[in-house]
């Protein structure tokens, strides 16, 4: 493994330029049924960052990133986006949640509709943006994730890797300052894996702030500013990827790591 | 790492020639083993022994022309001019002569439509307001009002009342079934139980009971002076029957929708009830439109039903007229032309169900 000088840092002193905090949990509990599933998560994320959540099946990393968007609801604490609390009425939620785009381990394209379809459906009918202007922006994204002559395909028609591209892209459309990712490989061949994650690379690198579950290491080591490995619905350790990977303080992170690594 | 040896890919060769032939397929395929042999013989046993005398009845020894007494000339073979005597009867009922046109006019705009819907000229939203207007359109050609001569409910009658009754009745329960569907699928406890209240009760009942309700019993429930004229009782009485039923239909097609779509509609800042409109239905209908056009065809053939309630539909115009006095003893000939119309009816209606299923490109996967 090469070193990367940027991940040798502390995350204090991240090369994060603007340190305005984007994302806040505090004190967030939730539950399913009596199942505990997240305790006591307090996490800051700066605008900008780039995080990579960790941890084996049943540790409650999607449901953390899931909470973000409002898929799931808490019932203790309380999470901020840009200041504002998620929280109150439907619209004041879906207000908040405008600003957050997420990307599914299963693409959840819209079947019955062709690629550019899917992708202006929610300038449209969300932000009541006209047609022709939606379509200019889709094919913009399109084109950005290298599947611009799909456009009139079906997802049904496309591969699994092409089917997340266009994912990554219909989030793309609403212009969300925040981009979640939920296992985005985990589904895909291993040939199309690459492709899909050299479109994350992309974005990272473009300054939005990006919060990915995956088991994908050498993507969380070039790409993240920090990791975060969870187990039983706790964050157990956060670092810069460097330090995560050399230095993981707690047994617990050891042992997932010669696990994951192993393979 | 040695240099790779360069991979070539073996050309493509043709597939294998297959022994083809008739005999061959027969071999094959259909005397196969002991138990095919054994049906595929007594199939043509049964085949060879009746329909020869199918043909010599229906076609060789019938009578096209003439009245009753050129068919008894001809005892062994069917009487074609009942059905051609009693054409317009059949059709239309006892509909006024005058006034004809109107059932023509109908037939000929419901034509139009199928036609139009059929080769895709029609789409969209055009196609579905068409379709709805169409129960107001039938109501008013052939009951009147607005500029036309009314004509009374109790000459409607033959393939015409059928047709109208089972349109009105599918085109009018498709929504309401959706409606209720949606309600029955939705969080609110009030909703939910009134829809399955409503549900489970009609389905609960056979369609026989329900014409009975509507028809001699509501009119007892509703306050004095407020009267609902009987076509329209028994018309709401068939179209509850079948929303009830459609609802299950499109139920099956919620249910079957994964749990992602909803989530990434969701996250995308779509509202829920635009969800429903351009995510959730559009998939749930698709995938229910077998048993959905299952459901058309058994409405009409329930329509059969209304002669309980004293209306003379098809095949309560069939039995009529296989009573008239001049033409005893030919009931066979009405049967029989009835089969044919409800079955050219119901097989092409099955025929374009399944042609829809496959010229889907989202249900082709």
């Amino acid at each position: 493994m090469t070193e990367n000088t940027r991940d040798s840092d502390t995350i204090d002193n991240d090369a994060i330029n603007n340190n305005e905090i984007t994302i806040e949990f505090k004190n967030v509990n939730k539950w399913y049924g009596d199942f505990h599933a997240l305790k006591d998560i307090n996490l800051k994320v700066h605008k900008g960052e780039r995080i990579v959540i960790c941890g084996p099946s049943g540790s409650g990393k999607s449901t953390l990133i899931r909470c973000i968007n409002h898929l799931e609801e808490i019932q203790e604490g309380q999470i901020f986006i840009d200041q504002q609390e998620l929280a109150g009425s439907e619209k004041q939620i879906d207000n908040v949640c405008r600003e957050v785009g997420m990307v599914f381990q299963q693409f959840n394209l819209f079947p019955h509709m062709t690629i550019l379809e899917n992708l202006c459906l929610a300038p449209v009918w969300a932000n009541k943006l006209p047609q022709i202007e939606a379509e200019k922006i889709a094919l913009k994204h399109l084109h950005r994730v290298g599947i611009g002559d799909q456009a009139d395909k079906y997802p049904g028609q496309l591969s699994g890797g092409q089917q997340q591209r266009v994912a990554i892209a219909r989030a793309l459309c609403m212009s969300p300052k925040i981009l979640l990712f939920d296992e985005p490989t985990s589904a895909l061949d291993p040939e199309m894996i690459k492709e899909v994650l050299d479109v994350m690379v992309e974005l990272a690198e473009s300054g939005i702030t990006m919060i990915c579950v995956t088991h994908e290491m050498g993507f969380a080591q070039s790409v993240a500013d920090r990791v975060i490995f969870m187990d039983v619905g706790e964050i157990i350790e956060e670092k810069a990827p460097y330090e995560f990977f050399n230095n993981p303080e707690m047994d617990r992170t050891q042992k997932f790591l010669e696990q994951i690594l192993s393979n | 790492m040695t240099n790779p040896t360069i991979f070539v890919p073996k050309p493509d060769r043709e597939a294998p020639a297959q022994a083809k032939g008739f005999l061959h397929w027969l071999k094959h395929h259909v005397f196969n083993g002991w138990f095919n042999s054994a049906l595929a013989l007594s199939l043509i046993a049964i085949i060879a022994l009746t329909v020869p005398q199918v043909i010599q009845w229906a076609f060789i020894k019938a009578t096209w022309v003439g009245d009753a007494a050129n068919c008894k000339t001809s005892p062994d073979g069917a009487c074609w001019s009942f059905i051609a005597a009693k054409f317009r009867v059949l059709m239309v009922g006892v509909y006024p002569a005058a006034e004809s046109w109107r059932g023509i006019v109908g037939a000929l705009v419901l034509a139009i439509l199928i036609i139009t819907t059929i080769t895709n000229h029609l789409k969209g939203k055009v196609l579905i307001v068409a379709w709805l207007l169409l129960p107001v359109f039938g109501y008013w050609i052939i009951g009147g009002g607005f500029g036309l001569n009314e004509v009374d409910q109790s000459s409607w009658g033959g393939l015409m009342l059928s047709v109208l009754l089972a349109l009105v009745g599918i085109i009018v329960s498709i929504p309401l079934g959706i409606v209720l569907a949606l309600g029955r699928f939705s969080g609110s406890p009030i909703t939910k139980s009134l829809c399955i209240g409503f549900i489970e009760t009609v389905r609960g009942v056979p369609l026989i009971t329900i014409l009975f309700m509507s028809s001699v019993m509501m009119p007892l429930f509703l306050p004095p002076g407020f009267i609902i004229d009987n076509m329209l009782r028994i018309q709401t009485g068939m179209i509850f029957f079948s929303a009830a039923y459609v609802a299950e239909v499109v139920r099956g097609g919620l249910q079957a929708l994964p749990k992602g779509q909803f989530e990434a509609a969701s996250s995308l800042g779509i509202s829920y009830p635009k969800t429903l409109y351009l995510i959730v239905l559009p998939q749930a209908l698709r995938h229910v439109l077998p048993p959905l056009i299952g459901r058309c065809i058994s409405m009409f053939k329930n329509t059969s039903l209304v002669i309980i309630v004293g209306l003379l539909d098809f095949l309560g115009m069939i039995k009529s007229a296989s009573l008239d006095s001049e033409w005893l003893g030919f009931e066979t000939e009405a049967y029989v032309f009835g089969a044919v119309v409800y079955f050219s009816i119901c097989y092409s209606l099955s025929r374009y169900g399944a042609h829809l299923e496959k010229s889907d490109p989202v249900l082709q996967k």
